[in-house]
């Protein structure tokens, strides 16, 4: 793959943001199913804004649980997202408000466009395109799921959960040119599938994502075995 | 104040400082050998453990569906070089005939 223009790195988070705010009607409708009112359901997406963390508190009050019980839950989801933070940082390198501002958006979405680019100023532009394109359109969807329950149709009749899957392996890909990240790509996958039905939503991909780069660290790369052989041969 | 009220601003408070906290740690924590090497490999494990998840998982079971359909259009279409947009929209059309079919 050719290096991306800004304008591709523009219409990729859009097209990402879209695909993923459409996802805010399944979470309205189920909030005020699960017996919420429309300004819990549209608070949960401002506030909280982290999908997962939303669908897991409404699962809990939805399944009789104390509210409290919704938010550790919410909680324990939410923590992928520091993880993420840590990955973003070096590369959005924010200060003062505008970090205060930006971390609501450190999201599944916004992270994995942000990381798929090797252009520093390009990361920060998918970062925050993609974040700020989501968090409007998710709550936007929100409002209206809530709003109509469930009487409108499902976003995956529209293949817009496979859309997702896509744009993620899309910008995996040009990342598995050399065997170790190939096999580091391959264990974060199947930890995470094997961790989906022993762990809430959220963890396998947080629990599958250290276990891939644990692998990857007792892999030797090969620059630094290269790097060594020639320090080897030098007289 | 209702307790869902309550409950809603506890995980919105919560979910926002473990946010924060994820941007706020020093450059330098980051500038380790090692920590180098973490950081060059969370994005090829965290992008395939989400890749993985997002097609595969359906909350807390595993379900082959119309989206593994969707995955294997964006798959031949990769190997031809198609650019991310068509690879995206491609497979959406692919899962949603996929559905409508099946």
């Amino acid at each position: 793959m050719t290096a991306p223009t800004d304008r591709t790195v523009v219409a990729d988070s859009l097209g990402v943001g879209v695909a993923t705010g459409a996802y805010g009607v399944s979470f309205g409708a189920l909030a005020t199913a699960s017996g919420l009112d429309v300004w819990q359901a549209c608070a949960l997406s401002v506030l909280v804004f982290t999908g997962a963390s939303q669908f897991a508190f409404v699962g809990v009050v939805a399944a009789g649980g104390a509210p409290l019980a919704g938010s550790a839950t919410a909680l324990l989801l939410g923590s992928r997202n520091l993880f993420y933070g840590l990955a973003l940082a070096p590369r959005l390198r924010l200060r003062g408000w505008r970090r205060l501002l930006a971390a609501q958006v450190v999201i599944d979405e916004s992270t994995a466009m942000s990381l798929g680019q090797d252009d520093e100023r390009q990361a920060r532009l998918a970062f925050h395109l993609t974040g700020w394109s989501v968090f409007v359109l998710w709550n936007l969807m929100t409002l209206v799921g809530a709003l109509a329950g469930t009487a409108i149709g499902d976003p995956r009749t529209f293949g817009l959960d496979a859309a997702v899957g896509a744009a993620f392996l899309a910008l995996l890909w040009p990342r598995l040119t050399a065997w170790p990240q190939r096999v580091v790509a391959v264990v974060g996958a199947a930890a995470a599938t094997g961790l989906v039905p022993w762990t809430p939503a959220g963890v396998p991909v947080i629990v599958g994502g250290l276990v891939a780069v644990v692998a990857g660290l007792l892999l030797r790369p090969e620059p630094e075995r290269k790097e060594r052989e020639r320090e080897e041969v030098a007289p | 104040m209702s307790p869902e009220w309550v409950a809603i601003l506890v995980a919105a408070a919560g979910c926002y400082a473990l946010k924060v906290a994820g941007v706020s740690v020093p450059q330098r924590v980051l500038a380790h050998p090692v920590a180098e090497r973490v950081a060059a490999l969370i994005p090829v494990a965290l992008l395939a453990a989400l890749v993985a998840v997002q097609v595969l998982a359906d909350g807390q079971s595993l379900t082959l569906d119309a989206r593994l359909l969707g995955l294997g259009v964006a798959v031949a279409l990769l190997l031809v070089r198609a650019p991310f947009l068509v690879v995206v929209v491609a497979a959406a059309a692919a899962a949603a005939l996929g559905r409508l079919l099946g």
